[in-house]
């Protein structure tokens, strides 16, 4: 007997390495661990790919989906269709179809209702998991998990996944339980097996082994930015529970322990506290910035909103922080867990009054631990807050990444005076002193014992000296060199990316996670008959390599994930007013990563109005 | 004849003078209470013998958070925002142990915008003496109610207060602080001898200290006066603190007749009994007394509540005791051996 449900094959070639595939589960019901296997298997085999977790802001009950890309030609960016669906969820089924094309897939759990005139073009395969499992006799608290791992056995069967690396993946999953290991190992094995004497495969999706991918590693951008931030020496994180930041400090929670003992006492060197709420967050960070500790916060759009004030204070005080911002979809509390780009003019200018801020903007996982452990030399270099903008794509999603790179300079702890130092200044030191004309004055932190080392700091107007002062010329020329501190890092900042094409007049900037889709879009482009140039910032405020790019192209389109095109209008700001209608926006912004068919669309599409 | 005329100064046991604790001269307006504490803070620490470097003043806003500016211009001073004193006191007191942070806050700061700062400072038990200068009135922003304004107060520009106030004391109490002492600005000794003791307390200290406000709020009938605290004040102990060298005589008390509470760094308080037994180390003693005292209407001063805590904030973090602030690179950064691990288990 066979489970196919129709008997001709399609007459459609086969899609090798190159297909998009969603588990469509219930959330809470531990489906995870399966996927992230399947994906890891994957990797396992060489072949690139990418996963996303598109899930609801719920614990248990409602729908979610996780996708998984897989792209020989290295293209990971999300997709707007499925090739296979894996449906364990009676309650999306339906819908779920829609998503496939014609050849499309489907393995379903057989306790689901199948429709009952289902498409032609569509293949079924129904998989017995509940009885498969029954048979098992898995104990009755693990069944959910055994029966999600089935499918990995059934789908990795079919697909030609190697059984070696779903090893791989469940050992990497599982560490040193064994007995977890074992249990699972063997549920996968039972559908493997089940598939290669049940299934006739009808269908035109292959996996085939690629040559290991040895430069790449596997994580997600909230665990490289901890990381990151641990190697930069971080030595204090005040952080308060908010999706998507959150793991970003229970990741450096879990790694601390592990990676800061000092070597010299065996004791550790960094504090990670939650406190109260992002009030808390933001005003320990700035009292250990200023005691001299390396100190940051991890947190999301609605935390920011209440980080303000102290940001306002920490610019105006001169004290290093750094601040990430793993963003969601606001305003207010939007939509929890999904991603956006909607926080970029806000953290701009985050604070009241006379203020600007610098922004690091990673665009993939990499960037996340080098921007981490950066941010904090930016910081104490230049006496400032620093942001990070990541978001749930980039943040929570796991995504394959060149290999961390070992920091390639010094801890940079900027302009700080020790009891010594000061003896040079013979009794002159001014916290707010701008000796050496680039507008960063020199600092001493609490516990410096040399009686000329204190002084006072206040969020109110004060004099090169920190005295308060309400004189109008001394508060212009505070803020003036304030600004001048900072518009000097402009070219310091990490330097755009560009991605080149032959006779390209046009260009397009992104920044961030839409990277993956617009390198795609870029060739799709190409493709169609419109090279175009890509650009991809990764710092604001604008350096001069991005001014020159878009004086240099015809036109410019900057696509992003918010309604109003934020980065586009900070460029309009930032370059001559001759070149800023050379500027359009692109904007795409329903909470879900950006598609390289869909930024391809409105490029062509706005061209073809442009040119007539 | 010698024209030079030697002036014989004061040294405490690390060879400093009174001179060495001073502050910027004060802006608050003269007969302010702060104006008192800023002087007996120095005063206090002056006879403890700290050196002022090894001090930092954190404070948030309002009249009493600028006095920091006012003592002990030789510490680093942090003066912050609105309510948030706590929090850039937690994150400070990480950098260097040795450095006893005092943090300052008015009855607005404390008990309305930063209310919830207050508490989760006491349930960390940072390692900090935490002074409201509680005068009952926002003056700084010229004489709106306050949290702790009592009901009924009447005020000019505000009408008649319709709400009762909150009591610090009591607040500390219920979010586990160890060290809860109420002073008066009008009982300059008391307060020194609770600030000596909240100094070396090893954790937070919470002392209200009732500091009237001349401008906004020193109606004789008002709770926070001058007037009605020296009519109403009502202080459980006569308090003296012994450091650790000095002996304890104490052949004047009759027995039975005082307490001795042994502090952390192996001095002494001495806590003479004034009109009833009162043990300070007992909390439902303290809640009860406070709860008497408001229902009463006595300014009810001294040391409520000390209590000795487990372990620090630094214990639990297993914090080293080099200054974190000072250690170099080698130190906080991983090497490079560890990366190439990391890939690897991440490959």
């Amino acid at each position: 007997m066979t489970y196919s449900e129709t008997d001709e094959l399609l007459d459609l070639p086969p899609k090798v390495n190159d297909f998009c595939m969603t588990v469509s589960t219930i959330n809470g019901s531990g489906s995870a661990t399966s996927n992230n296997v399947l994906y890891h298997a994957l990797f396992h085999m060489g072949i690139p790919t990418s996963g996303k977790n598109i899930f609801p802001s719920n614990i248990k009950g409602l729908p979610t989906w996780f996708v998984i890309r897989v792209s020989e030609k290295g293209y990971l960016g999300r997709v707007p269709y499925d090739d296979i669906i894996v449906a364990m969820n009676p309650e999306t089924f339906l819908d779920d179809l829609t998503y496939l094309p014609e050849g499309g897939v489907i393995f379903y759990a057989d306790h689901i209702r199948k429709p009952e005139k289902p498409r032609a073009d569509l293949i079924f395969y129904p998989m017995p998991i509940r009885q498969l499992v029954k048979q098992a006799e898995v104990p009755r608290n693990l069944r959910d998990y055994m029966e999600n791992m089935t499918y990995v056995g059934i789908v990795g069967q079919v697909l030609g996944i190697n059984m070696e690396s779903i090893l791989y993946a469940l050992k990497r999953h599982f560490g040193n339980k064994a007995s977890a290991l074992e249990t699972n190992l063997k549920m996968v094995n039972i559908g493997y097996e089940w598939a290669e004497k049940n299934i006739i495969k009808k269908d035109r999706y292959f996996v085939k082994q690629l040559p290991p991918m040895e430069d790449y590693i596997l994580t997600d951008g909230n665990n490289a930015g901890a990381l990151g931030s641990l190697f930069g020496g971080v030595e204090f994180c005040s952080w308060y529970p908010i999706t998507p930041a959150s793991s970003l400090a229970e990741s450096m929670n879990e790694q601390n322990p592990k990676l800061r003992k000092d070597p010299v006492t065996g004791k550790n060197t960094c504090v990670i506290l939650q406190v109260e709420d992002e009030l808390a967050a933001a005003g320990c960070a700035i009292g250990a910035g200023w005691a001299g500790l390396r100190a940051m916060t991890a947190t999301s759009g609605p935390g920011l909103s209440l980080m303000t004030e102290n940001v306002g204070l920490a610019y105006f005080t001169e004290t290093p922080v750094v601040i990430w911002d793993v963003q969601r979809v606001g305003p207010s509390t939007g939509l929890p867990t999904r991603t956006a780009q909607g926080d970029l003019t806000m953290v701009y200018f985050l604070g009241h009054g006379d203020i600007n801020h610098i922004l690091l903007l990673p665009g993939s996982v990499n960037e996340c631990f080098e921007f981490g452990w950066k941010a904090l030399d930016l910081a104490e270099h230049y006496q400032t807050p620093i942001f990070v903008l990541s978001d749930l794509d980039l943040g929570m999603n796991q995504w394959i990444t060149p290999k961390f790179e070992y920091p390639d300079c010094p801890i940079d702890r900027g302009k700080i005076l020790w009891e010594a130092d000061l003896d040079r200044f013979e009794g002159k030191w001014g916290r707010y002193k701008d000796i050496d004309g680039d507008g960063i004055p020199y600092r001493t932190v609490m516990g410096n014992q040399n009686p000329a080392a204190a002084y006072f700091t206040r969020g109110t107007g004060h004099n090169e000296y920190g005295n308060y002062s309400e004189d109008p010329e001394n508060w212009a020329k505070m803020i003036r060199r304030i600004k001048k501190k900072l518009m000097n890092m402009c070219e310091v900042l990490p330097e755009p990316i560009f991605r080149n094409k032959p006779g390209a007049r046009i260009g397009i900037i992104g920044w961030g996670s839409t990277d993956p889709a617009l390198i795609e879009a870029q060739d799709m482009l190409e493709e169609a008959g419109i090279p175009v140039d890509y650009l991809r910032i990764r710092a604001l405020p604008t350096c001069k390599a991005v001014r020159d790019f878009i004086s240099e192209h015809d036109h410019t389109y900057v696509l992003e994930l918010n309604r109003d095109g934020q980065m586009c209008s900070i460029l309009k700001l930032e370059v001559s007013a001759s070149y800023a209608e050379k500027l359009s926006s692109l904007t795409d912004f329903g909470g879900l990563p950006m598609t390289a068919i869909w930024a391809t669309e409105q490029v062509l599409a706005k061209e073809m109005k442009r040119n007539g | 004849m010698d024209n030079t005329q030697t002036v014989k100064v004061e040294r405490n046991l690390v060879g400093l003078s009174p001179v060495d604790y001073k502050g910027k001269p004060s802006t608050l307006c003269p007969g302010c209470g702060h104006n008192t504490i800023a002087n007996q803070i120095q005063a206090a620490l002056f006879e403890l013998g700290v050196v002022p470097e090894m001090v930092a003043k954190i404070s948030g806003i309002g009249c009493s958070s600028k006095s920091p500016n006012y003592f002990l211009d030789r510490s680093f001073g942090f003066n912050g925002l609105h309510g948030r004193m706590p929090t850039l006191a937690t994150g400070a007191c990480f950098a260097d142990r040795r450095v006893k942070i005092i943090g300052i806050s008015g009855d607005g700061d404390s008990a309305s915008i930063g209310m919830g700062h207050f508490k989760h400072v006491i349930r960390r038990n940072i390692p900090m003496v935490y002074i409201i200068e509680n005068n009952g009135v926002y003056g700084l922003t010229k004489g709106q109610f306050s949290a702790t304004s009592d009901l009924g107060l009447e005020l000019r520009h505000q009408g008649r207060n319709f709400l009762p106030p909150l009591d610090l004391c009591l607040e500390a109490l219920i979010s586990g602080a160890k060290f809860v002492a109420r002073a008066f600005a009008g009982d300059i000794k008391q307060m020194r001898e609770l600030f000596k003791a909240a100094f070396v307390h090893d954790g937070i200290a919470v002392i209200d200290v009732i500091s009237p406000c001349v401008t906004f709020n020193n109606q004789d009938t008002a709770m926070q006066s001058y007037t009605w605290g020296r009519e109403h004040e009502s202080p459980i102990q006569d308090i003296t603190f012994i450091p650790k060298a000095k002996e304890i005589i104490v052949e004047d008390f009759e027995e039975g007749s005082y307490r001795e509470v042994k502090l952390h760094d192996g001095s002494t308080l001495l806590l003479k009994k004034i009109n009833r037994d009162y043990d300070p180390t007992s909390k439902t003693a303290a809640l009860d007394l406070l709860t008497e005292s408001y229902e009463k209407r006595y300014l009810t001063t001294g040391l409520f509540y000390i209590e000795k805590a487990e372990q620090s904030i630094f214990d639990i973090f297993e914090l080293g005791k080099d200054p974190l602030n000072r250690l170099p690179t080698e130190r906080i950064r991983p090497d490079k051996a560890t990366l190439e691990r990391i890939n690897a288990a991440l490959a």
